[in-house]
């Protein structure tokens, strides 16, 4: 007998394959579930309101810096009044939850348990402990309903300072930044300039108007959609990478060619 | 070639015409035969060259359709995300250019690719110069005619930057009106000069339009004219080798050898420029917007020949001193003045006098057509490194929002490495440069002393293994021999201990421990060691049966 098949006829090995089998299944099961959302059943039935599910993502996602009741800890502000859009907009574009403390949370791919619902569920939370900014409607945000041309003047008259020309983002003090435009939602540009998040000001509906925001919205999704004109559009950032260019590609090249011109020597005769 | 020697009449009758008329006959002979030296780097300034022409062409082009004004005119073109919006006729008629005009784009790219690739190439060029101490008598005109388009060529790049009325060249023409007004006593006139009254005014595009097409073009086209007549006229320098000395030229003819060769040159410069403007977009003024005096975006950068003015601007602490302990009495803003004006005099004035400075640290007075090796002057080579590092710190710093945004690094951290960069970077590149030089000289001077390694090991009778140094071949030896010891002033004291005549009081006390330290020989040509005696083991290979030698 070589020692496996002992192994294999050994009376415990029976039940070490049956909870090998359990576990597997177990984990398979678990990784098939986790797309869909386990709160699915209590929501469409009603018996779970937002408030009291974002309560415990709160405590359960949020907690170890704005403190059990969003009252605020020494790593993390007080949520009380930043209202929904802002919770909006700091979990659906991933800066929230935070990964490490830093000068500035980035823009990032959400973790798992983020989604429509359950981001809803915690702004419900949060905007019922003080109020503030609410998630604004689609008709708000849609960029087919503003005038790109007035957004551009008001896009260059308050953002730009910070956030580019072309929304390309640009670099605040202290490793502050403001980040680039290109990937936020006509959503989450509406929400930064309701709630001001990290180092932006905020743009409240008297400075700026909800049509004239919308009007903004308008002008930076359409020039960040177009196709640039003049060929290949080095980053959009203007001068530097012009100059790169201008070095590394033209004066490499001319240079190469210099080389290759005068390489051709007359054969000696 | 015996069929060929009478002419067609259909080619001798205009050619005697014009040659009994205008000699031309004679000097087309004398100037097609024209030797010219052969080097991939003598070929950097006719890129220079090149360009200009090519933004002579593309500027035509765009003066057709500009319309330098600033009266309001409200959009009706057709990029979208502007109409309706007000601006400038310049801005507007920029943006016909770019969109409504056939080419237009293409044109107005290649323009500014063309421009970017004059300056560059101009830069390129002027270094190869100075480190192959080309400048020396008799071209010290030549080199300040090109300083002095080198300055130039920045003017008319500012002018012309400015022209569109766009966002960012706005923000480059707040700056310079910034600049002009922080000069003492001059500054208010020179502003009211340039924008007509309070900035920005009416008047200062249509001014600058001006400069930018007619005034600085012309003297950068007639002063082009005397660079190039100056070259030709002294003829171009040429690398230390075989045969050549200062008292003949080796090269190939003008026609055909050096005409094909610039003519292919003019060919890939307009290659790429034609490349350049077709792929690469540059200066889309269209996402900048309109100048709005009022407006200001982030990562407003200049061209890059401005950078280094933008980044001593950047690096400078905000100074200022006010008279009598008020703003009333008057400001002195070193805040704007130093960085506008420091660097700039620096590298500038630097060039200038360079070739003059030499000469007086040297006492150089011959007229020399073979070029340096930049290794066999070591300070001059390490004072170009060291200015390059300086005008490298600052021209990296003007872009420190790009690099902080870009690359994850503090903004203040980027401000406060470039102010130490900028005082030690230079003195760090001398010192590596001028080491780098010696290393350098060394080897030469190895080569010469004791050839170079051939690859074959060799076993000598007593056991030991060797390997065998050949000559190096004769093209490498003759311009490694060409190497002369920087001249120097006859500084040495006399028997009595008087210093030479002129070397007496405080200034030439430094002069002559300038010459003493810039001139003379650092590492002798025969100083390697093994040139010839018995008990060093490659003097072996000298008394070898085989090709190897040992040069005494």
């Amino acid at each position: 007998m070589t020692r496996t098949t002992a192994w294999r006829r050994h009376p415990l090995a029976r039940y070490a394959v049956l909870v090998l089998a359990l576990a597997l299944i177990g984990v398979a099961y678990a990784t098939l579930v986790q797309g869909s959302r386990p709160a699915d059943a209590a929501l469409a039935s009603g018996k779970l309101d937002d408030v009291a599910q974002g309560k415990s993502l709160f405590q359960a996602h949020c907690s170890s810096c704005h403190g059990l009741s969003a009252e605020g800890t020494s790593t993390g502000p007080t949520l009380v009044g930043v209202g929904a859009a802002a919770v909006d907009f700091q979990v659906s574009s991933g800066r929230m939850p935070a990964a490490n403390p830093g000068a500035q949370a980035p823009r990032k791919p959400t973790p798992r348990w983020v989604n429509e619902e359950t981001t809803r569920q915690l702004a419900a939370y949060v905007q019922s402990l003080g109020g503030g900014p609410t998630i604004p409607s689609k008709d708000q945000v849609d960029p087919a309903m503003g005038n790109a041309a007035k957004g551009g003047e008001l896009f260059r008259a308050n953002c730009i300072q910070c956030h580019n020309w072309g929304g390309a983002g640009g670099a605040l003090t202290r490793g502050k930044y403001a980040p680039s435009l290109n990937e936020s939602s006509p959503q989450q540009i509406y929400e930064a300039m309701v709630t001001g998040p990290q180092a932006m000001p905020v743009f409240n509906d008297t400075t700026i108007t909800p049509q004239e925001k919308r009007d903004m919205i308008a002008y930076i999704t359409e020039v960040r959609s177009q196709r640039d004109p003049g060929g290949f559009g080095l980053g959009r950032i203007g001068p530097v990478t012009e100059g790169l260019v201008a070095w590394v590609v033209g004066i490499s090249f001319m240079a190469l060619v210099a080389i290759w011109i005068t390489a051709k020597k007359r054969k000696k005769s | 070639m015996s069929e060929l020697t009478s002419v067609p009449k259909a080619i001798s009758g205009p050619s005697s015409f014009l040659d009994d008329r205008l000699g031309a006959g004679n000097f087309l002979k004398r100037n097609l035969r024209k030797i010219f030296p052969d080097h991939w780097t003598y070929l950097l300034g006719e890129v220079a060259l090149y360009s200009f022409i090519i933004l002579l062409l593309t500027g035509t082009f765009l003066t057709l359709w500009f319309k330098p004004g600033m009266e309001h005119v409200i959009y009706d073109g057709s990029y979208a995300p502007l109409k309706g919006v007000g601006m400038s006729q310049a801005y507007a008629s920029s943006l016909e250019i770019s969109f409504d005009v056939r080419g237009g784009l293409l044109m107005r790219q290649m323009h500014h690719w063309a421009a970017l690739l004059f300056v560059a190439s101009m830069m390129v060029h002027m270094l190869r110069v100075f480190f192959m101490g080309a400048y020396r008598k008799p071209r010290e005109l030549t080199w300040l005619i090109g300083v002095i388009l080198l300055t130039l060529a920045l003017a008319e790049g500012l002018t012309g930057y400015s022209l569109p009325d766009d966002l960012l060249s706005g923000a480059g023409l707040r700056i310079t009106e910034g600049v002009a007004i922080s000069l003492p006593l001059v500054g208010t006139y020179i502003t009211f000069f340039l924008f007509g009254g309070e900035y920005p005014g009416m008047d200062v595009i249509s001014r600058f339009y001006s400069l930018h097409i007619l005034l600085i073009p012309g003297i950068l086209l007639a002063l082009i004219g005397a660079h190039v007549v100056l070259t030709w006229v002294q003829k171009h320098t040429q690398m230390p080798g075989r045969g050549a000395n200062n008292h003949n030229v080796v090269g190939a003819p003008f026609y055909p050898a050096f005409m094909l060769k610039a003519g292919a040159m003019f060919l890939f410069t307009f290659a790429l420029v034609a490349g350049l403007g077709t792929f690469a977009q540059i200066n889309p003024i269209w996402i900048f917007g309109p100048y709005n005096p009022a407006d200001i975006s982030a990562g407003s950068q200049p061209d890059f020949y401005m950078g280094f003015l933008e980044g001593s601007l950047r690096l400078m602490p905000a100074w200022e001193i006010n008279l009598f302990g008020t703003a009333h009495a008057g400001t002195l803003p070193l805040s704007v003045i130093i960085p506008a004006l420091l660097p700039m005099g620096i590298i500038m004035t630097g060039l200038a006098l360079y070739p003059f400075l030499e000469r007086w640290v040297t006492g150089d007075h011959r007229a020399l057509h073979v070029s340096d090796r930049p290794r066999n002057n070591p300070h001059r080579t390490s004072i170009g490194m060291s200015a390059i590092v300086f005008y490298g710190v600052l021209w990296l710093l003007g872009a420190n929002d790009e690099l902080s945004a870009n690359f994850q690094i503090s903004l203040n951290v980027t401000t406060y490495v470039g102010r130490v960069l900028v005082l030690v970077g230079p003195v760090l590149a001398y010192i590596i440069t001028y080491r780098i030089c010696l290393g350098l000289q060394r080897s030469d001077a190895a080569v010469i002393g004791h050839g170079v390694e051939s690859g074959v090991i060799k076993r000598l009778p007593h056991g030991e293994f060797i390997e065998v140094h050949t000559a190096p071949i004769d093209t490498v030896e003759d311009s490694l021999r060409a190497k002369e010891p920087v001249p120097m002033l006859p500084v040495e004291e006399d028997s009595a201990g008087i210093p030479p005549k002129g070397m007496r009081g405080p200034l030439g006390k430094l002069r002559a421990a300038m010459s003493k330290s810039y001139g003379g020989e650092k590492i002798p040509l025969d100083d390697g060691h093994g040139h010839g005696h018995d008990d060093d083991e490659h003097a072996a290979v000298g008394s070898g049966d085989d090709k190897s030698i040992t040069r005494h």
